[in-house]
């Protein structure tokens, strides 16, 4: 107990606490950095385990392993999982580790706050995923938990709800965090428009995430009176109105969109650079396009919900703001090509997943400008078609781009580099898998089959077991990354501080792995060494 | 390096190739793209879909190349050394403008068939469409039929888990009813959707459009299908446990068949419930087997009386009729041997109600109960009392007594 309190006298000496306590009660941005990681990980691979379970049900027409209850259940808890517990907090992970070394700061600026968002998480998932064993099983309405059927759920509810809620918590605090720290810790001469556009992307997305997640909450907690309270706010019966409630979810759920995938294209944005060995093309544009697409995020959430029913002005009106969105998003993948162009390229494991990002994220924009075309979705919606779509978009687009910063982090994270080749066939092994998975599913929705089902006629079954094979392959293909992990953490070629030939930022200016309190003395930034 | 760079190269042409021939392939075997449909709507959403896919397409090979060419010229392993440039005010300019005369350029098709899509005003009639856990009602307004439409039974008996059907051995595997919604052709049709419990959307492919059918509101919406046939669909709303057992098939006829078909409903049953004559028509069929063709809808007739007035119902009559309703309107939740689903929808087989007071039972089916509907407008006396009737008499079930439509009528 004295030793700790000599010890807490001096923090410069690269103090690490040990043992469980380390990572219980840590404030550190990097160990809880690592936590949000690990965590992702683990959630992928949960989530993952149902996705292969809706594949192999699909893998032919008949009911083979599941009942259609449970198969609901899958898709349902797939999604939040995937959703809320490997894509956002993998963002968060990667935005704790990063930020405060990108800006020149000692850690986050509230770092017990720092801990608690991270420790509600298990509590949360721990909630929603102990209600399979529960009387009536786990939610199984869609994780976007439209309302009447959502109430029809068994003993599952208020634990769906309830995790819900402290996910929303959870995120708000990270976010709050997030602003805190950029707009007050900023190393001297690290102006706004001096930031790291990883930095940038995530000040965004941490105000769309305290612009949104109340809203979602505030959509659930209705639900939870609407069944416990007698309320009929989602009821038409008692003068309610269940399309209200898919108003309030895709008001939140839209932004949502682009919380899961702005980070990913700020780390792009990061390895693009580094490994063109050439600044970014167009900075301000960037910035601009980001909080241009954030902004408009507020104003297309009915394209989610075209069949609902709106008066003829409002389906105008949504359609033309969706295709709006798509200028914005070109001028970013328009950027990233000029920034590539006459760069003196490199293709590591990094930049081969930004290149990934590239293509495949641009197949889900053109679907998705297809979409939001209002009479075409009256098609397309609810099909595979939009199945396949969100994939391309959260798969090798925004999970892409979180491997991308992993691998890219990863040296400087352990101080080891990882091994390049196995890097690589994690890259082109999912590569080939990701699109034998989801591209069959734009012909399948095109041709007439519904999503969220667990039974198809005949005509299907093709293109059903390509995906099947895709999606196998696809989750094999992950356990390299997991290999690639604990090999790079237990040694490796050691890394140097740059790591990067091409790589500029604070970050490289730091020891492979950082001292365990990043700037305990603030650097001076100027537009030399800042990153662009 | 040059060895790795043809293996490469190699590799790429391999899969080209290969994706080429499993491209040609598949599109002689495998559905790939939007039905054109059989509607103005369906063939106007057709080529909207068609002129967008071509222009993303363009847009995406221009991209694609680019990149390929920058990724392939402009590498350090090809001694390209690194520009330093960073802006280009002409090229940001130009490339937030031609995307914005793009996507005008599609704005233009799209609105004028959104526009044309909404005129549901004109319509020579009116089907109201209601989805129900996990079937289908169609209410002919003007003409007073009113049925309900069900996943066929070979579908649903191949459906089953551990059914040991093969599906592709159903004709039409999941996407067969008992009951086609039948519609005349050139005739501007207008259709509402509505739901009872949970929200579900009506779709049809071949008509180009879906629609939400949400429980206390109704969606307008038309068609004006141009060729007959039989065209399929599904429920494209999750809804539950059977979302993907409630299929739509909307048969279109010829004018003058589509007006025999009428006559030939309202003829059958004036009351309007397709059901109940179909299943009265066995009952007649059974029990005047000597009847001559001729006086066949007489005997129809009266066996709708009786079974209405519900007093000469046999035991056996209602058994053998509620064994067939049973399969149509409880087997989804109760399931087939009355087991229920642990936790969702209770066991009819040793249940404390079906086994008790046949007041509470007859209670609990005209009134519902949580996720329960009520049948009190669903059903007939005599087929809620056939329904009873087998439960109480079916598997494990001790009861074995019989409830008649007239018990039914005065628990109403």
């Amino acid at each position: 107990m004295s030793e700790a309190v000599i010890h807490d006298d001096h923090h410069d000496h690269d103090h690490k606490p040990t043992g469980i306590g380390r990572w219980l009660f840590s404030t550190n941005h990097k160990d809880i950095g690592t936590m949000y990681m690990v965590f992702a990980l683990i959630m992928f691979f949960i989530g993952g385990a149902m996705a292969l379970v809706i594949r192999a049900e699909l893998f032919q027409p008949g009911l083979q392993y599941v009942d259609p209850q449970f198969f609901n259940s899958m898709t349902t808890v797939h999604a939040l999982v995937m959703i809320f517990g490997a894509v956002m907090p993998a963002g968060v992970g990667l935005a704790n580790w990063m930020i405060p070394i990108m800006i020149g700061a000692p850690d986050m600026a509230m770092p017990r706050m720092n801990n608690m968002s991270f420790w509600i998480l298990p509590f949360a998932f721990t909630l929603l995923l102990s209600t399979f064993f529960m009387q009536g099983g786990a939610p199984a309405g869609g994780w976007t938990m439209y309302p009447p059927l959502v109430l029809q759920l068994g003993d599952a509810l208020p634990f769906l709800i309830f995790a819900v809620h402290f996910l929303g918590v959870s995120s708000i605090m990270g976010a709050i965090n997030i602003i805190a720290t950029v707009f007050n810790m900023r190393a001297p001469g690290m102006t706004f428009m001096r930031l790291p556009l990883f930095v940038w992307t995530w000040i965004i997305t941490a105000f769309l995430l305290i612009a949104s997640m109340p809203v979602l909450a505030g959509a659930v907690t209705m639900l939870l009176t609407d069944a416990y309270f007698g309320t009929s706010f989602f009821n038409a019966a008692g003068g309610g109105d269940p399309v209200l409630f898919q108003h309030i979810f895709w008001f939140f759920g839209h932004p949502e969109v682009y919380i899961l995938v702005l980070p990913s294209f700020g780390i792009i944005s990061q390895i693009i650079p580094t490994f063109s060995r050439k600044p970014l093309f167009g900075y301000a544009s960037m910035v601009y396009a980001t909080a241009a697409i954030a902004f408009l995020s507020f104003f297309v959430w009915a394209h989610h919900m075209f069949t609902v029913g709106m008066p003829l002005t409002g389906e105008l009106f949504f359609m033309y703001a969706t295709m709006s969105i798509a200028v914005p998003t070109g001028v970013k993948i328009f950027n990233w090509m000029a920034t590539m162009w006459r760069g003196s390229m490199t293709f590591e494991t990094p930049m081969l997943f930004s290149i990934g990002v590239l293509f495949m994220f641009s197949i889900g924009g053109f679907t998705g400008v297809m979409m939001g075309i209002t009479p075409v979705d009256f098609q397309y919606h609810d099909t595979y078609f939009i199945v396949a779509h969100f994939h391309y978009v959260l798969v090798p687009g925004i999970i892409y781009g979180i491997f991308a910063g992993v691998y890219y982090w990863l040296p400087k994270w352990t101080g080891n580099m990882y091994d390049e080749k196995l890097g690589k066939l994690h890259f082109w092994t999912s590569t080939i898998s990701v699109n034998v998975l989801f591209f069959p599913m734009h012909f399948l929705g095109l041709a007439g089959m519904p999503r969220r089902i667990p039974d198809y006629n005949v005509q299907f079954t093709d293109w059903n077991q390509v995906a099947s094979v895709g999606g196998f392959a696809f989750g094999l293909s992950q356990l390299i990354l997991v290999w690639v992990v604990i090999k790079c953490v237990r040694g490796g070629e050691k890394a140097t501080d740059q790591v990067w030939e091409g790589a500029h930022g604070l970050e490289w200016t730091l020891s492979s792995p950082p001292p365990f309190h990043s700037f305990t003395t603030p650097p001076q930034v100027t537009d030399a060494t800042a990153h662009s | 390096m040059s060895v790795k760079i043809i293996s490469r190269v190699a590799t790429l042409c391999v899969t080209v190739f290969l994706s080429l021939v499993c491209g040609a392939v598949a599109a002689e075997t495998m559905p790939l793209n939007l039905t054109e449909g059989v509607t103005p709507t369906s063939k106007q959403v057709y080529d909207l879909h068609m002129i967008i896919l071509y222009i993303v397409t363009a847009i995406g090979v221009v991209v694609f190349s680019i990149m390929c060419w920058s990724i392939f010229h402009h590498r350090k392993s090809r001694g390209a050394v690194a520009a330093d440039f960073s802006h280009s005010t002409f090229a940001e300019v130009t490339w937030t403008i031609i995307p914005i005369l793009i996507l005008v350029a599609m704005a233009i098709p799209a609105t004028k068939t959104l526009i044309f899509m909404e005129q549901t005003g004109d319509s020579e009639m009116t089907i109201k469409v209601t989805g129900y856990q996990w079937k289908w009602r169609y209410d002919y307004l003007e003409e007073d039929i009113s049925f309900y439409s069900t996943l066929s039974q070979d579908s649903n008996i191949a459906r089953q888990r551990n059914s040991n059907v093969d599906p592709n051995t159903v004709e039409n595997y999941l996407l067969d009813v008992d009951n086609p919604v039948v519609v005349p052709v050139n005739t501007k049709i207008r259709i509402l959707t509505t739901a009872a419990d949970v929200n579900h959307a009506w779709w049809v492919p071949a008509l180009g459009w879906k629609r939400d059918a949400i429980p206390g509101f109704i969606n307008d919406n038309w068609t004006y299908i141009e060729e007959p046939g039989v065209y399929r669909g599904q429920c494209a709303e999750l809804c539950g446990k059977d979302h993907g057992f409630m299929p739509i098939v909307v048969n279109a006829v010829s004018k003058e068949d589509y007006a025999a078909w009428v006559s030939e409903m309202k003829g059958d049953d004036t009351g309007g419930m397709v059901k109940a004559a179909m299943a009265t028509e066995e009952a007649a069929v059974i029990t005047t087997e000597a009847a001559p063709a001729e006086a066949a809808e007489e005997v129809v007739e009266e066996v709708v009386a009786m079974a209405e007035a519900g007093a000469e119902m046999s035991k056996d009559d209602l058994l053998a009729k509620g064994k067939d309703l049973y399969a149509v309107h409880c087997v989804a939740c109760h399931m087939a041997e009355g087991q229920g689903v642990e936790g969702l929808f209770p066991a009819l087989d040793g249940s404390a109600i079906v086994n008790g007071p046949k007041a509470d039972m007859i209670n609990l089916i005209l009134n519902g109960k949580n996720l329960m509907p009520a049948f009190r407008d669903q059903l007939k006396d005599a087929e809620l009392a056939a329904i009873m009737t087998h439960e109480r008499n079916s598997w494990g079930n001790t009861a074995k007594d019989m409830i008649s439509a007239a018990d039914v009528a005065a628990a109403r």
